[in-house]
Formats: C-alpha cells, structure tokens, sequence
C-alpha cells in the first residue's frame, strides 16, 4: 500500500527537475500579498518557476534570516524597524541597481525616506506600503455609542468610557506592541518615538484600563470578524481592514466596513523586497524585482490586496475604487498627520515585549 | 547446527553486546546530548546583531591565548523576573490538571477496550488512533470551528435550549483544556491499554470467591497492578503538555500565559535566542524531576513497568 506512493512521489520529483529550464526563484513573502496572476505572469515572461512560501509576521521571517541559509532568494520586510536592523546586520546582499531598470519609476520621496536605513539604496525596494488605523462596523459603533459619534479618533479604542461600550460588540488590538504602545501614546499627546520611562507608563496604564473591553489580541483575525460582525472596531492595517470590508460586501449581509486614520495620528510603514546575502539564486530575485517595477504587474497588485504602490506610473493603472480610497492613499492632508515608528536600542525592544506580555497575560 | 553457523554465532556474541549497546547510546549522543549541548552554549552567550545572533562563546585573541567569555544573566534574568516564574508554575497546572483529566476518561476507556471481546479490540484501537492519521495542527485548527460562538457546539446547546446566548469558549482557559484532553487522550489510553489487557483475570475472580465486591476488588486488585500502565500514560501527557505551544496558541486567550508561548516571544519578538536558550534548559531541568521520581517509585513497586 505504501510502496504506490512512494513510487508517484519519485516520479513527481523526477518530473519536477526536468522543468526548470529557468532555474527555481525561492519567495518569502507576506500571505495574501501577491495579486492571483503575478506568480503565473513571472514564470511566462522569464521562464524561472518561482516557488512561494508565506509568514504572518515580521519577527517569523527575522528569526529564519538571522539563523542563515533560509535558502530564500527574495523576502518582504517591513522596512522599518525590520529591514534597518537587517541592514545593520549585514544580511543582505546589495542590489545590482543598473539590471533594475524599472527603479526610476518609484517615487522619489520614498526612496529618499528610505535612505535614512539605507544609504544610497543599496539594499531595499519598496513593494507596498500602507497605515495602521481603526476598521469600523459603522453601524455597530453608532448604535453602541449614538449617530454624531465622533469616529476619527484612538479614543474608540483607548477612552475606557467608550470601550466599556463597544466592549458588547467586539474590540481587538494588533498583537505587535510597538505599534499599540505607539497609538496609545499619540492619543496621549506624547512622541509616539520618545521611549519616556514614564510617557510608557502612562500608556501601559491606559491599555490595562481599556484591557477588560478588548476582545482579542491578533494581527490578522479581525479580517474575517469585522467582515461577519463578530467585531466592531478593530485596531488594524490598511489593507486588511479594505480585504474585510470588501469581503462584508461580497457577505451581502449589510455588513459596512470602514477605515478610520485617527486625527491624533497613525503609523506609516512600508515593506520592500531584499535580497538574502546568502540566496541561492540571486539572478532571479532581480529578474523578479524588476518584474515587479513593471506598472501593470504592481498596479495589478494593489488592486488585489489594497495596498498602496509606490510606482509613479502605476497610478494611473488603478482600478477607480483603489485610488480614490483615502484608506489606501490618503490625501495630502492626512499625510501630514501619519508618522512612522522608529528603530530603537534591542534592550528597548526587549523591555516593551515584556511589557506586552505581562499586559496581555494580566501578571 | 553447523560448525560454521555456532562460529559465527560466537563472533557475532562477542561484538553483538557492545553493538546492540553502542546503536541507543550513539542515538541518545547525537539526538539527545548534542542538541542539549548546543543549547546550552547558546544559554551562556549574550545577544548580538549578527548571524546567528548571539556572541561565540570562545574566541582566539593570540597565538595560545584562548578568551572565553560566559554570559550568566540570562539564568539570572530568568530567576529574577516573576513573569518566568509565573509562566512555568502555570504550564505546570495546566500540564498537571490535564493529566489528571485525560486520566478519569482514559482509564474506563482503555478499561473497557481491555475486557472487550477479541474482535471488537481491534476496531476500538483503531478508532482511538484513527485521528492521528490526520495532521496534529488540522486537527486542532477545526476545534476552532467547532467552538467559536457562532459554531456547530454553541448552535446544538442554542437549539437544545440549554443555553440562552452563545458560550464564549474559545480563546480561554477551558478551550485550552478541550484541545489538550481530545490530542493527548489517546497517550494516555494505549500504555494504559497495553497494561490492563495484560492483566490476570483470575485474580478478579479469586477477589469475588472471597467476598470482594466488584469496586472493592478493582482498587485493591486492579488498580495497583495498573500502576505501571497509570504512570506511563500520565508522564507522555504530563511532560509534552508542559511545553505545548500550539494548543494555548491557537485555542487559548491572552491570559493563558503558558512557557511555550513566552519561549516563542523571546526567541521571535526579542531576537533573544541565549534567554530563550536558557528557559529551555531550565524546564528541561524542572522535567527530569518528576521522571527521577517516578523511576524511584517504579523501583520501589518492584521494576514492573
């Protein structure tokens, strides 16, 4: 019984090696964060099978990186603080800019922001980027707390009056401390990137406050759950909150999803694509770079995944729904209110997780 | 016998024994001691933002001059911290009341496979080790299914009308205790089957000629003879459970602080591979406890097993 199986497992390895004229491309990405065709449209174009696996967070990727020979030739870090201590680390191996010649359609400001973790943009593309706000069941939230409630604020989330009486129809945060820690503190009025020993005190106390009401504490359950009303805020990215409302639509159970960017101020991040210094196939991870900076292949992109591009001419390319979404891009205005979290010392970092943990557990 | 065959026989006595010997302690050497080594030298280094990232442990500064530098702080660390503390004392609850729990449903269960007719032992064996055929993490994945508040338990307690609003079960406390008792049950049933189905009878019978009543007779006879069987089961659910990650992961809430859970925070969130390093030695060390114990008391009922 067991030696048919071991048989069709050789032959479709055997198969397998005979295919790959191309060579094999290893991709570490983010789930769900590739459009449905843009593995297909890669191997067509260049001949290379790319083979995909996925992590549901940054410190999964980090952990594999760190230990070496992950055996991945193109991964997907948020830049900061990720990619900066990657960078730091000397894990990654600098790009051959002049075979990436899709790099001058990315916008400048973006590049240049960049440059701050990596000089000269040595090592680091921008992919997609994107905010970390409030998704609201609007109908929920104005029944729990009246129809003029005001929705562009952290206080939904961090004002124990109101999470005392969203608490009933659901209230999760994002499982990543830096980013909660940073929202509370600019709800607080305080530099969301000054490490005050007090500044964090004052936003520890406020988080076991509102602790009570919160539901759950996970960076990608609330996609599903906003989307079929098990919640009615949930402190979430971009992206995944447009993934829910989309799904809710589709639901046609009159589920309305909303994103909010709090006026107080909300994280900016982006996530770029490197090269491990130690790829087995660092040819095709260009190959697939420069792929990527193709207008119609990233525009098709965020289409699929609401996510926003920094490829200038891929703009016009959007779908009408994406680009005006001012979840996804928002205006100018706007812009001016987000900020993004910085590096910080690893015994910070360390502190801070502590924090999380004693938070979440209640010890 | 051939004079040949009784030669080689011979031969094969005189390299046989320290053959058969050398394969376990080779095994053990390279399964067991050398991963444990590892991670105890990773215990003593200190963090670093390199790959891997932690400090070597030993370096050459010279020609013959070797510097050795061992990090302590993290035991220390780990000692000082009540969060550690708190962690292992509840995975150690959690670990012990599960045991106990997979104990009052396994025993009648592998009880009654063991006094079942011939043929119908083989069927309910298979039916305990069926599940195993389907992979661990699927398997637990669909308790979220069944538990979650909108699921097929809470709409059959809905429409039973034994409840009026939907339990939240999952991400507590008590879901982490279903998900334990369903994967681990079958741990505990199998050794305990292994012994009962062993077990003489006759006994039974004599304990009833001489006025035993039946329960009188299963604690004074039954019972003590399926010690061996009791304490095997209960250490291969007591000492995986210690360590579970993915059940508290996935079933449990954020108050199910358990020490897979923090081992996971320090090696993925921290980066702190020497921590993490030495919290493991440390429950490992915590977990040969109870194993010398048991190994004594075995001796003591005398080395049946």
């Amino acid at each position: 019984m067991i030696l048919p199986f071991v048989l069709i497992s050789l032959l479709g390895i055997a198969a397998r090696a005979g295919a790959d004229p191309g060579g094999t491309l290893n991709l570490y990405n983010w789930n769900d964060y590739f459009a449905e065709e843009t593995l297909a449209g890669f191997q067509a174009k260049t001949g290379i099978r790319p083979r995909l696996d996925v992590y549901d967070a940054n410190e999964v990727l980090e952990a594999k990186l760190f230990a070496g020979r992950s055996g991945y030739d193109l991964v997907f870090p948020t830049a900061r603080p990720f990619a900066a201590r990657h960078i730091q680390a000397d894990l990654y191996r600098p790009l051959e800019r002049e075979r990436l010649t899709g790099l001058t359609r990315l916008d400048p400001a973006i590049m240049s922001a960049l440059e701050d973790i990596d000089p000269g943009n040595r090592h680091l593309v921008p992919y997609l980027w994107g905010t970390s706000g409030l998704g609201i069941d609007l109908e929920k939230v104005r029944g729990a707390l009246g129809d003029d409630a005001d929705l562009d604020t952290w206080a939904l989330l961090f004002d124990p009056d109101q999470a005392a009486k969203l608490a009933s129809c659901g209230i999760s945060l994002l499982d990543d401390p830096s980013e909660v820690f940073a929202a509370a503190l600019v709800f607080l009025g305080k530099d969301p990137n000054r490490y005050e020993a007090a500044d964090l005190e004052s936003a520890a106390a406020l988080i076991r406050a509102i602790y009570p009401h919160v539901r759950y504490i996970h960076s990608s359950q609330y996609i599903s759950d906003l989307a079929n009303g098990e919640l009615c805020v949930a402190m979430g990215y971009s992206g995944d909150v447009a993934q829910a409302q989309a799904r809710a639509e589709e639901a046609g159970k009159g589920v309305r999803i909303d994103y909010r960017l709090p006026r107080e101020g909300a994280a900016v991040w982006t996530d770029v694509m490197a090269i491990p210094r130690d790829a087995p196939n660092p040819d095709a991870a260009h190959a697939f770079i420069d792929y990527i900076l193709e207008p119609a292949v990233i525009a098709a992109i965020s289409n699929a995944v609401y996510y926003a591009n920094p490829n200038l001419e891929a703009t016009p390319l959007l779908e009408e729904a994406v680009r005006a979404d001012p979840g996804i891009y928002p205006s100018a205005e706007v812009m001016t209110r987000l900020f993004v979290i910085a590096e910080r010392e690893d015994a910070e970092i360390r502190a801070l997780n502590r924090l999380w943990t004693r938070l979440k557990s209640n010890r | 016998m051939s004079k040949n065959r009784a030669r080689a026989l011979i031969r094969l006595g005189h390299w046989g024994r320290p053959l058969t010997i050398a394969i376990p302690y080779l095994w053990l050497g390279l399964f067991f001691l050398l991963p444990f080594v590892i991670v105890l030298q990773i215990s003593l280094a200190e963090p670093a933002l390199t790959q891997p990232p932690y400090t070597a442990l030993w370096h050459w500064v010279d020609e013959g001059l070797l510097e050795i530098r061992i990090n302590l702080m993290n035991f220390r660390m780990v000692w000082d911290d009540s969060l550690y503390a708190s962690a292992l004392l509840n995975s150690l609850r959690v670990a012990a009341l599960s045991t106990l729990l997979c104990l009052l449903l396994g025993y009648p269960m592998a009880y009654a496979i063991a006094t079942a007719p011939e043929r119908w032992r083989v069927i309910l064996l298979m039916l305990i080790v069926l599940p195993f055929w389907t992979s661990f993490l699927i398997r637990v994945y669909a308790w979220i299914g069944i538990l979650k508040s909108q699921g097929p338990l809470n709409d059959l307690l809905l429409a039973l009308g034994l409840i009026e609003t939907p339990l939240t079960i999952l991400h507590t406390q008590t879901a982490v205790y279903i998900g334990i008792l369903y994967s681990y049950l079958p741990f505990m049933i199998l050794p305990l089957y292994a012994n009962l189905s062993r077990l003489d009878w006759s006994l039974l019978e004599a304990a009833a000629d001489l006025g035993c009543r039946p329960f009188g007779a299963f604690l004074r006879v039954t019972l003590p003879l399926s010690a061996g069987g009791i304490l095997a089961g209960s250490l291969l659910v007591f000492i995986p459970v210690v360590g579970e990650f993915v059940i508290p992961d996935l079933l449990g809430g954020p108050e199910t602080l358990m020490i897979g859970k923090l081992l996971w925070t320090e090696f993925f969130s921290n980066k702190d591979w020497p921590l993490a390093a030495a919290l493991a030695i440390l429950l490992l060390g915590l977990l040969l406890i109870p194993f010398v114990l048991i190994q004594r008391l075995e001796q003591r009922l005398g080395g049946q097993p």
